[in-house]
């Protein structure tokens, strides 16, 4: 595991001038606007207009389902909305959600961080081995444990309760969360714990007072991901819930289309795919810079 | 006042390693491990939960009745149809994208980062409603029905079975391909901008200065995202699951065993299923560790004694695994 070099701080670097007919120092904006010619902002907006696409459908749904042949909807209205946040199985839904997925994060860091410590600063033995079995359960496919996780929780009581669901996505966010941050944790400087020793500290009290603290961009970017996975996931919430006690929003969104394919409420389940989405997109407007240096993260080797 | 941790507080290094790194692995051994093991012990009987009275042992029948039966090489052929079509897509379409972005301005990469992650952020579920509703004909507008009247009969893309397929590796292909892309960008970025200049005072094409230039350079993460990529698209439960619900033979093979688990209660077929979906997993995970685990170059491979080769190449499949975690 050499320590990784990626672009850290910002994600995005300023692009190295890849025509090399480019020789300016450092060209003005309006010289490198005209530099790009037509296509790079002709592709861009590509780009930007497809990642979009599908989900302002969704929003363009959630206002007037009746598509009719026309692109832009006939009447703006939020009554789906309303309907919506009027719906009890989905509000309830939702609520699940967000303690599922935030005790999910919250336990996840707490393991996870300790052990990210252990392997990333500490003498493990055969922590290469740990660390090769950590990832590798990230490869698991889900269904090949949902079986045995049905029995088991049936026979503990844990089956439809919510507790039932934080245990094995606790289990799925460990990887990531392991990996993305022992390798913040390997990136801080050495010294730091020498000189938290020479004041006498304890590799523990080294541990919670100087290093946690300076990896906590590191553990707030795990915790970033480690959410956005939980919320998505659909496997585990929809084979080990039942009832609106434990049931998932992913879960619940998919049964209201189930049942009767005739007569299904486009408009309603859009607005709630909307508002099922809404979390994650502040997040990521909010966090951008920080998702994608998480993302990136040891994405190049230096 | 006394610490909480006064017991942390007095371990040595060592003993500290251990005692944070145990709950992580006492964990993935109950969640992880146990189940699958207890999977394949339950896969060897004739289990109903709705007839638990009528348990038996009886070896690889489950196997033999499910490797014999129609339903599961179509599932088969759905789930490795749509893993080969996506991941191809995924990735020349990311790889353009990178391209794309690579060549943009600084000034732009706010509204494209944003732009980028919406897709990587939306949940699958939604991801797969708003393509099932992109794709049929009442909920879409004029332009893009007549666009799908080109590719499907009464352009009912859903009706289907390859094209029920086809819109799945598109739906698929819209959440993950922009994940590739950054993966990709973050190496492009990392190629020393003379490299292209000197190969260009050579006189080699744009062509040549891509194949020998920046593939090389990419290879790595290349490697990465493809393989992990067909891991992820070979275990694919959700969106088949809302798209299409199973309809015109498009159940995959995880969605196969769900019926038999979750719905049929029929543990003894429904653990032999996720068993084989399992090694089908572990087959490509393999071919990717040989892959991968060759991949530190070459030269100094005769030299280093036995134990530190093995050592490295754990160390760049770790690696690699690593790097994949969000992919």
């Amino acid at each position: 595991m050499t320590a990784a070099a990626a672009p850290r701080p910002g994600g995005f670097a300023l692009p190295t001038p890849s025509a090399p007919t480019v020789h300016r120092g450092n060209p003005s904006f309006l010289a490198r606007v005209r530099d790009l010619g037509i296509w790079t902002p002709f592709g861009i907006g590509v780009l930007i207009a497809y990642c979009l696409f599908p989900f302002l459908w969704l929003v363009r749904l959630s206002m007037d389902p009746a598509a009719n042949g026309a692109f832009f909807p006939s009447k703006f209205s939020l009554d789906n909305y309303a309907s919506v946040l009027k719906n009890g199985e989905f509000m309830h839904a939702f609520l699940n959600s967000v303690i599922i997925a935030g005790s999910a994060t919250v336990v996840a860091m707490a393991i996870g961080g300790a052990a990210a410590y252990a392997l990333g600063r500490l003498p493990v033995p055969g922590k290469q081995y740990i660390m090769f079995g950590v990832l590798a359960v990230s490869m698991f496919p889900g269904i090949s444990i949902v079986g045995p996780i049905f029995e088991l929780w049936r026979t503990l009581g844990l089956y439809d309760t919510k507790t039932g669901l934080v245990i094995p996505n606790v289990t799925f966010a460990l990887p990531m969360g392991i990996w993305i941050m022992s390798s913040f944790f390997r990136d801080l400087p050495r010294d730091l714990e020498h000189a938290a020793y020479m004041d006498g500290a304890t590799p523990f009290q080294a541990f919670r007072k100087v290093m946690l603290p300076l990896a906590a961009p590191g553990v707030f970017t795990s915790a970033i991901l480690v959410f956005i996975n939980t919320w998505n996931e659909f496997l585990l919430g929809n084979s080990l819930s039942a009832t609106t006690h434990s049931m998932p929003v992913t879960a619940a969104i998919s049964n209201f289309q189930g049942e009767n394919t005739l007569e299904i409420p486009v408009g309603p389940i859009s607005a709630a795919s909307v508002m099922v989405m809404l979390p994650l997109v502040a997040m990521v407007l909010v966090f951008q810079r920080r998702i994608v240096a998480g993302l990136t993260a040891g994405g190049v080797k230096g | 006042m006394r610490s909480p941790f006064a017991v942390l507080d007095r371990l040595d290094e060592r003993r500290l390693g251990l005692v944070l790194v145990i709950p992580a692995i006492v964990l993935m051994l109950i969640v992880a491990a146990y189940p699958v093991l207890s999977a394949v012990w339950m896969s060897l009987h004739r289990y109903n939960v709705k007839v638990p009275q009528d348990y038996a042992f009886i070896g690889f029948s489950n196997y033999a009745r499910i490797l014999a039966s129609r339903t599961w090489w179509t599932a088969m052929e759905t789930t490795v149809g749509f893993a080969v079509l996506s991941v191809t897509c995924e990735f020349f379409l990311g790889l353009v994208m990178a391209l794309v972005m690579n060549r943009a301005l600084g000034k732009a990469t706010g509204a494209v980062r944003v732009a980028v992650l919406v897709p990587w952020a939306t949940i699958t579920v939604v991801t797969a409603l708003a393509w099932k509703w992109i794709f049929t004909p009442t909920f879409t507008f004029g332009a893009l029905n007549w666009v799908m009247g080109l590719f499907a009969e009464e352009s009912c893309v859903l009706c289907g079975r390859w094209t029920s397929i086809l819109a799945m590796v598109f739906a698929d292909t819209w959440k993950t391909a922009p994940f590739i892309a950054l993966l990709l960008l973050a190496g492009l970025q990392s190629i020393d901008g003379e490299m292209y200049e000197a190969a260009d005072v050579d006189g080699a094409s744009k062509w040549t200065q891509f194949t020998r230039i920046t593939v090389p350079a990419l290879k790595p993460a290349i490697l990465v995202a493809l393989l992990f990529r067909s891991l992820d698209s070979l275990r694919m439960f959700d969106l088949a699951y809302v798209m299409t619900n199973g309809a015109n033979d498009t159940k995959t093979t995880s969605m196969l065993s769900y019926d038999y688990l979750i719905r049929r209660l029929d543990m003894g077929v429904g653990s032999a299923m996720s068993v084989l979906v399992f090694v089908t997993v572990l087959i490509v995970a393999f071919i990717f560790v040989r892959v991968l685990g060759a991949a530190p170059e070459g030269a100094d491979k005769v030299k280093k004694p036995k134990r530190a080769r093995r050592s490295a190449e754990l160390e760049s499949v770790t690696d690699a695994m690593g790097r994949a975690q969000i992919a």
